[in-house]
């Protein structure tokens, strides 16, 4: 029986081409991706130094300048953001693992999460706006922190329910069998064993939310001086990355990638850490 | 049964002062079970109040805009501010082209990057690449943005738009695609930088989903002297397929919504794109530049291209999800 | 140790929201919200006045279509508009309306070896350029105007604002007074639609600036500040008297100068294509929207101790900046007239 050598030259050649287009298409993807964020860290780095720290945002045409009112402004509306999405999610998380398999709402909660979890993020800020700022009358820090909660809270919700769901059905049935009653079971028990995974979620969830510019434009706005009152426009990274960015004064566009290093540095760091503390600490 | 049984010596039987303390700690646990059950329901539907709030108050600030407009309101060609004529038309066609040409250049991408990670890439190469790739999908939208404005429009419009222009300007069919002033911006250019930002996204979802081929699979196929190629389009592909396609949308739907990246690229026009290189507008960068100063009627338009871009990416998301499911009840998970 | 961090972070996060709450007391910030024309000096006062009381001026430029709206959501204590509310609006709504600032919308391009003031051009002759009739810069129009001058066979882009301007208001205002076509066909608007078909948009003076230097063969329209601080080349305007003027404080003065502010209800008054030889053709004030009856009266008055510094000792740096301040007897007359009309007791 002969072998047809012509079909498996033709196979070993599509096999050829179609792997080194699969490789070129990598070689692209990637290079086009390190070339941004090479792009990123050699125009950030020139911007960062200590001023960028001990100054605040300038006025336009004015010279030097610093981003420490807009780095104070964005590490307190996280903050905020931090301290109230978290028990929300996380009991939210719990409702859905532990009474999820039988409940309508439950399912529809599922439902509604994987929604906002996708929704545009600047949709979300036309809804705060709405209920936030028009009617209490003025621009604040905690219409901003609400925004970016929206967006977090799903984050911790999905998260916390994997994890939950992650924990081994038998360490829940020995709880059982002690006698201990539901509610110990789902917190002392399942709960403390997916801690890692939780705070994994939580770290995720900020990393997200650290980046978000759309849901602040209308709801923290922004502010040219230092400010800590959470009650008013606060200035944040994102926004002033924005506004900077879109303007012809080179300090401002400076600023404006160092920003931007900042908060990717800031991203990038709370992702590894999320990582590296899942992988130690992950359920075994 | 969720009794707290005292610690009584085995041999002793429990008495009746026992079986009224056990009832009262039995009473008082199904009090707590209940507290706690309808404790995190309420948190559970806090989640669900948000979601219905956000849709009733879109509908309730747009509705002027409805009632005014009808459902004309989602074809009207005019976006006239002065004279309160407003129609989502450019802003829809603006989101759904520049959303379409990222779809269009990263999923090939995303493919050859996902079937490198799992095939061709050497051992040792494939966590940190992984890694990699995955860390790439968390960088914030206005990075692209800054890098689409600042790098990428002049060389676009020097290297690409200007030779492109040269080249197939004149062609009877396809020339008016590149016509234009070639500014480095418009909706391509904002197309090709929303496919730099959901590329490692799309890339890590097919990743993972081409993992969950079963090895055996694989590994039968190559027994039977498949080539790698081979493997990849007539069993991972097959199989995986309703995984990617969930994971392509999730993609769209991130790029339909994405309001940085675009804005800063897309040239801001409230004009119908005449070809690749005009620039134009999408809905969430409509949104974005001009609701700080909308009053009225215009707000209310605003508030109605905020819904309509709410139900598109729900749509595309329940679409997604539908095949995700599908994919995972085929496969018996 | 991991509870113990975790408490840490905890605490930092209260101690950092409480903290916003203890320091509300001490912040005295005045907020205000509106047009990009006036934005660097009015950021420039806020800096001076910041050192000299230690009271901050938080003033968003977000447009003057964004001013207006922001001041009667009442968001902020003062809106800032170049576009004028009529007087019959300013009733309705019961605000002031009074005029901080003079300065001057330029034409900027961006055009391969030409220069500031390398390119003559007239009225007529831009509104047809915005309007897209004339689409290359070697067209025999602007050729004419400039002989013995080289014009590259370049498309021209137009730049304009995306976002709902006073400086497109007081653009478009001159652009109707020069051509009647454009009168007719577009008008004159905070937000207008742009009829040339290769446009792009910018958000706020700071957008249309940055976009026309980089986009080659482009031009738009900025306030004058904007085009000085970063270098962006200007053409020179013919004026009314068929003179061909150079912007600067003095020719935005020129034009200033026969201006009867109190013959409209709010004193919103149009400053384009005023006679005079010096005069430069496209000059407005910025105005300031106060209320009457204000809701926070104490902020209400910070705001008006802030203009009131600023018209005494802010004119050396809006000169230097080649705005036009306004006269003492003109702000003379804004205290004892419009002023006196704010309850702010």
């Amino acid at each position: 029986m002969a072998i047809d050598d012509r079909l498996y030259a033709r196979r070993r050649l599509s096999n050829a081409v179609g792997l080194t287009l699969s490789m070129a298409a990598m070689a692209l993807g990637l290079a086009v991706l390190l070339w941004i964020l090479y792009v990123l860290f050699s125009n950030g780095i020139a911007a960062i130094d200590g001023n960028i720290f001990t100054k605040d945002t300038p006025a336009p045409g004015t010279e030097g300048g610093g981003l420490r009112n807009a780095i104070v402004g964005s590490l307190m509306i996280v903050g905020l953001t931090v301290l109230v999405s978290t028990p929300i999610g996380i009991l939210a998380g719990v409702y859905l693992a532990e009474y999820g398999d039988t409940s309508r709402t439950a399912s529809l909660t599922r439902f509604v999460t994987d929604i906002m979890l996708s929704a545009p993020s600047i949709v979300l800020g036309l809804f705060v706006y709405a209920i936030a700022v028009a009617t209490v009358g003025n621009f604040s820090g905690y219409a901003g922190s609400l925004a970016l909660s929206l967006i977090a809270v799903p984050v911790v919700v999905r998260t916390t329910e994997n994890m939950l769901r992650l924990v081994p059905g038998s360490l829940r049935e020995a709880a059982f069998a002690l006698g201990a009653p539901r509610w110990k079971v789902a917190t002392m028990v399942t709960l403390r064993a997916a801690r890692s995974g939780v705070i994994t979620g939580v770290l995720l969830a900020v990393a997200r939310i650290s980046g978000e510019t759309a849901p602040l434009l209308f709801t923290a706005l922004n502010n040219q001086f230092f400010n800590t009152d959470m009650g008013k426009p606060m200035a944040n990274l994102p926004v002033v990355i924005f506004q900077f960015a879109m303007s012809p004064y080179d300090n401002w566009i400076r600023l404006a990638w160092g920003g931007a290093l900042l908060i990717t540095l800031a991203v990038l760091l709370l992702n590894i850490l999320a990582r590296v503390y899942f992988r130690e600490r992950a359920p075994k | 049964m969720n009794v707290d049984i005292p610690m009584t010596h085995p041999t002793e039987a429990p008495d009746a002062a026992d079986a009224s303390r056990v009832t009262a700690i039995a009473r008082r646990q199904r009090l707590q079970d209940v507290v706690f059950h309808r404790l995190t329901q309420a948190f559970s539907l806090l989640v669900l109040l948000a979601l219905l709030g956000i849709i009733v108050s879109l509908f309730i600030n747009a509705w002027p805009a409805f009632q005014k407009f009808g459902i004309r309101f989602l074809w009207y060609v005019e976006w006239d501010i002065v004279n309160e004529e407003f129609g989502a038309a450019i802003a829809i066609v603006g989101t759904l082209i520049s959303a379409g040409i990222a779809l269009l250049l990263a999923v090939p991408l995303a493919f050859g990057i996902a079937l490198f990670l799992t095939e061709t890439c050497p051992l040792w190469l494939r966590r940190p690449l992984g890694t990699a790739v995955e860390l790439l999908a968390a960088v914030p939208s206005i990075i692209y943005g800054m890098f689409g404005l600042f790098v990428f429009a002049p060389l676009f419009a020097d290297y690409v738009q200007v030779p492109l222009q040269s080249l197939l300007g004149g062609m009877p069919l396809i020339g008016w695609l590149f016509g234009g002033a070639p500014t480095g911006l418009g909706i391509l250019a904002a197309g090709i930088i929303l496919a730099f930002m959901i590329l490692p996204f799309i890339a890590a979802v097919m990743r993972d989903v081409f993992e969950i081929v079963p090895g055996i699979l694989r590994e039968s196929a190559y027994g039977l002297g498949c080539t790698t190629w081979e493997v990849v389009r007539r069993i991972v592909l097959p199989y995986t397929q309703k995984g990617v396609i969930g994971g392509v949308m999730l993609g769209l739907g991130r790029a339909l919504g994405e309001t940085m990246a675009v804005t800063f690229v897309i040239g801001n026009a409230n004009r119908m794109p005449t070809s690749l290189f005009s620039p134009g507008t999408s809905i969430a960068s409509t949104l974005a530049n001009e609701f700080a100063e909308a009053a009225d009627f215009h707000l209310s338009a605003l508030f109605a291209l905020g819904l309509l871009l709410f139900l598109i990416t729900f749509v595309v998301l329940a679409l997604a999800k539908l095949m995700i499911l599908r994919a995972e009840k085929a496969k018996g998970l | 140790m991991k509870r113990q961090f975790l408490k840490a972070v905890a605490a930092v996060a209260v101690a950092s929201v409480t903290l916003g709450w203890g320091s509300a007391a001490m912040a005295a910030d005045i907020t205000g919200a509106g047009a990009t024309f006036p934005f660097p000096i009015y950021a420039k006062w806020a800096e001076e006045y910041k050192k000299v009381t230690g009271i901050g001026l938080n003033y968003q430029s977000i447009g003057s279509s964004g001013g207006i709206r922001q001041i009667r959501a009442k968001t902020v204590a003062f809106g800032a508009t170049d576009a004028p509310l009529p007087g019959d609006e300013l009733e309705r709504d019961g605000m002031v309306q009074f005029p901080a600032i003079i300065g001057g919308t330029v034409p900027v391009f961006n055009l391969d070896g030409f220069g500031k003031g390398e390119l003559r051009i007239t009225g007529p002759v831009l509104a047809e350029m915005f309007m897209g009739k004339i689409s290359k810069w070697n067209d025999p129009k602007i050729a004419a105007l400039n002989p013995g001058k080289k014009l590259p066979d370049q498309a021209i882009t137009v730049v304009h604002r995306a976002d709902g301007s006073g400086t497109t208001f007081n653009w478009t205002d001159y652009l109707s007074a020069v051509s009647k076509e454009w009168a007719d066909t577009v008008g004159k608007g905070a937000a207008v639609k742009w009829p040339a078909p290769t446009s792009v948009g910018g958000k706020g003076n700071e957008g249309v600036a940055a976009n026309v230097s980089r986009i080659k063969g482009s031009i738009g329209y900025v306030e004058y500040a904007y085009a000085k601080q970063n270098n962006i080349p200007v053409m020179q305007l013919q004026n009314r008297n068929g003179k061909f003027v150079m912007p600067d404080d003095a020719t935005f003065a020129a034009a200033a100068a026969g201006a009867d502010w109190f013959s409209v209800p709010g004193m919103g008054i149009s400053l384009v294509n005023q006679p005079g030889d010096n005069a430069y053709p496209v000059v407005t004030a910025s105005f300031i929207l106060m209320y009457k009856e204000p809701t926070n009266k104490a902020e209400s008055a910070e705001v008006l101790k802030f203009f009131d510094w600023a018209f005494k000792n802010g004119k050396q740096m809006a000169l230097d900046l080649d705005y036009v301040p306004l006269p003492d007897k003109l702000t003379a007359e804004i205290r004892s007239k419009v002023w006196s009309q704010i309850n702010n007791k």
